[in-house]
Order: structure tokens, then C-alpha cells, then sequence
């Protein structure tokens, strides 16, 4: 079938057509991973994926097919919220952290400004044991808060350091995200929030 | 020039699509005429007919996240062709990988202080076999005692980040 005696790519195998040497899709969709293109197709439909890569250069498609492959799978798995319900979950995940985080580090300097024997803090900080059930009673009630409207939270999140702030985690969303993937720019004027609808309160 | 079944203007998609809004539109309650750019960026990204099958498939009433969530994926995904959302999820990945570490250290140190006293975290003995759970946090990335494991697949490739790890080093790569 294919011009050449390697076997034709998932692609032009998925699309039943001869797989040319100057195929696009060939590096990218190997024989062998016929649910990668088939993933791919559903959601984005060969076209635009043909379009997509013909837009990079080279050295960008790999990343770019492999990215498409994931949010692909990921919307098939989740046809609701597709990889934005991974976002959502790892933001909550990290609001968590924070929280204990910042719980823990408390707890320490109570215990290295006291200068006590833990046994005495032991009963009177019972927080130590009941800290943590938070996240397990989040989850039940976890549901996808998409798009946050505090833009200066995005800006301070995102302002410079070597290292980051803790604190600054928070604020960390989605349109943080988009703001990173533009090359950020403080003078955004909503532009992330162009389409957007109110954000989605848990039910 | 096109009109919905309604008094009101097409919606945004049939607008772009030029063609008549039709009373049973499956885009009109997800597409207003307000927002273009919306259903432009969906179109180009997912084209119109993916999208309606995917509407299709789902209940009326989440059709309307699952319009927002292709709508965020697409905006993403042509301000960064190469990477989309993608890139995001793996910055907030990394980023709960260094947090949960740094919990697991906090931890490890009011362990410690727990039972050794005041003595600092590094000259404390080690911790006693069968120690009580003085755990603070949870594990978010599957380690011992995880309240809940991520039900997501991880990026399985080898992604490199724009942004490695830290987030001051603006993305270019447009």
C-alpha cells in the first residue's frame, strides 16, 4: 500500500489511503499506535491537524502531535470537560497543598519557638491528627469551577523570582494558563475571558 | 441576512457558518452572536461537525461545560499551536510535585519534633518503628496513604516545559 516497503502510517492506515513519502502524519503515527491517530481524528479530524502541523516548523510537530494525541484522550475519557477537569483537579490539588502546607509550617514554629518537649504539644495541638481529612472531604464534593475572574490574581502570580511564592500558588488558574501560553502580558484586557461564561459553581 | 426560528439574531455559529439558525440549532444556547471569537476558535480547533457529534452525545445539561471547557482547550490551543492546554497541565503537575514534596519534608520534621522534642529536624534520632499517623496534608501524587489518587492519565511524553521550573520565563514560543 504505502510508496515505500515500510508499512503505511496509522493515519493513512485509519484513512485508507496510500501513505506517501512526503506524508505529514507518518513521523508523528507509527503503525503501531493506531489509537493515537484514532483518538486524534475523532476530536480534531484530519484536517485540522493537517493544518495544525503545516503551521509549525518541524522540530514543533512532534511536541504539537503528541499534546493533541493526550488532549485527545483525555476528552474521550471525559467528553464533559475533557482536559480543563484535569486542569480544575490540579488546581484544587494544589489550593490543598497550600493549605497544608502552610498548616504544617505553622505547626513547626510552634514547636521551634516554644522550644517544648513534643509530648506536652501533643495534647494541645490535636489539629496535627485532624489536618489532612480536608482533601478527602473536598473531593466528594470536588466539581469543576472553570474560569476565575480575578485577573490581578494572574498577574500576581506571575510576577517574578527566582523561585516562586507559596502563596502565589493560589492564584494560579486557568487564566494564569492562557496568560503563560500568550507570553504573558499584563496589559491583558480579558482577552482569556472573550467567550467565557460565568464560572460553573458546584452543584 | 440569516435568520433564527426566534426574533433573535443567529447564533455565532451559524453567523460564521453562514447559514440559517435553525429553531433547533445545537449551537444557539452555547454560541451567542456576542461572542465570536468563541465559536471561531472552536471551529478552527475542532471544526463544527466534531463538535456537534460531541454535543450530540451528551445530556442537555452538560452540554454547556462541555462547550466552555472545548472553548478554553481552543483558545489555548491557538495561542500555543505546539502545546495547548497541555502545557498548563504540566506546569500545575510539577507544580504539585514540588509542593507535595516540600509537605513531605514538613511532615518528616513535626514527626520528628513530635517525638524528639525540641531538637532540630537534622540532629533529631530517627522516628521510632510503628509511628502514629502525625501526618498533616494528604498525597496528591499516589504516595503512602493517598486520600485519593488523580483518576487523570499523566502527559506520557517527554514534555519540555517553555517554562521550566519556574514561571518568570515568558513563553515564546508562539
Amino acid at each position: 500500500m504505502a510508496s515505500s516497503s515500510t508499512s503505511p502510517c496509522a493515519a493513512c492506515k485509519f484513512l485508507r489511503r496510500k501513505c506517501q513519502p512526503e506524508c505529514v502524519f507518518a513521523p508523528y503515527f507509527p503503525p503501531d499506535q493506531p489509537q493515537k491517530f484514532a483518538n486524534v481524528h475523532k476530536v480534531f479530524g484530519a484536517s485540522n491537524v493537517t493544518k495544525l502541523l503545516n503551521e509549525l516548523q518541524p522540530h514543533q510537530r512532534e511536541d504539537a502531535v503528541n499534546s493533541l494525541a493526550y488532549e485527545a484522550d483525555m476528552r474521550l475519557r471525559d467528553p464533559v470537560y475533557g482536559c480543563v477537569g484535569v486542569i480544575s483537579l490540579l488546581q484544587h490539588q494544589l489550593r490543598q497543598l497550600q493549605m497544608d502546607l502552610s498548616c504544617a509550617k505553622s505547626e513547626l514554629s510552634k514547636y521551634q519557638n516554644l522550644g517544648i518537649s513534643g509530648h506536652g504539644l501533643i495534647a494541645h495541638h490535636q489539629g496535627i491528627n485532624l489536618l489532612g481529612g480536608g482533601a478527602a472531604r473536598d473531593h466528594h464534593h470536588f466539581h469543576h469551577q472553570l474560569f476565575p475572574v480575578n485577573q490581578q490574581q494572574v498577574i500576581r502570580a506571575f510576577d517574578g523570582g527566582n523561585g516562586y511564592d507559596a502563596g502565589s500558588l493560589l492564584a494560579v488558574n486557568m487564566s494564569a494558563s492562557i496568560g503563560q501560553l500568550g507570553g504573558f502580558q499584563q496589559s491583558r484586557t480579558g482577552a482569556a475571558a472573550d467567550g467565557r461564561r460565568t464560572p460553573v459553581e458546584p452543584s | 441576512m440569516a435568520s433564527s426560528s426566534s426574533y433573535n439574531s443567529p447564533c455565532a455559529a451559524c453567523k460564521f457558518l453562514r447559514r440559517k439558525c435553525m429553531s433547533g440549532c445545537i449551537f444557539a444556547p452555547y454560541f451567542p452572536p456576542e461572542e465570536p471569537q468563541k465559536f471561531a476558535n472552536v471551529h478552527k480547533i475542532f471544526g463544527a461537525s466534531n463538535v456537534s457529534k460531541l454535543l450530540n452525545e451528551l445530556l442537555p445539561h452538560q452540554r454547556e461545560d462541555a462547550v466552555n471547557s472545548l472553548a478554553y482547550e481552543a483558545e489555548a490551543r491557538v495561542r500555543d499551536p505546539v502545546y495547548g492546554c497541555v502545557g498548563a497541565i504540566t506546569f500545575l503537575q510539577r507544580q504539585v510535585d514540588r509542593l507535595q514534596k516540600e509537605l513531605d519534608a514538613a511532615n518528616a520534621d513535626l514527626f520528628r519534633y513530635a517525638y524528639n522534642g525540641m531538637h532540630a529536624a537534622a540532629d533529631a534520632a530517627p522516628p521510632p518503628p510503628n509511628p502514629p499517623n502525625r501526618r498533616i496534608g494528604h498525597d496528591v501524587g499516589g504516595g503512602g496513604g493517598a486520600f485519593y489518587q488523580t483518576p487523570y492519565a499523566p502527559y506520557p511524553y517527554n514534555y519540555h516545559s517553555p517554562w521550566n521550573d519556574g514561571y518568570n520565563n515568558p513563553h515564546g514560543g508562539l
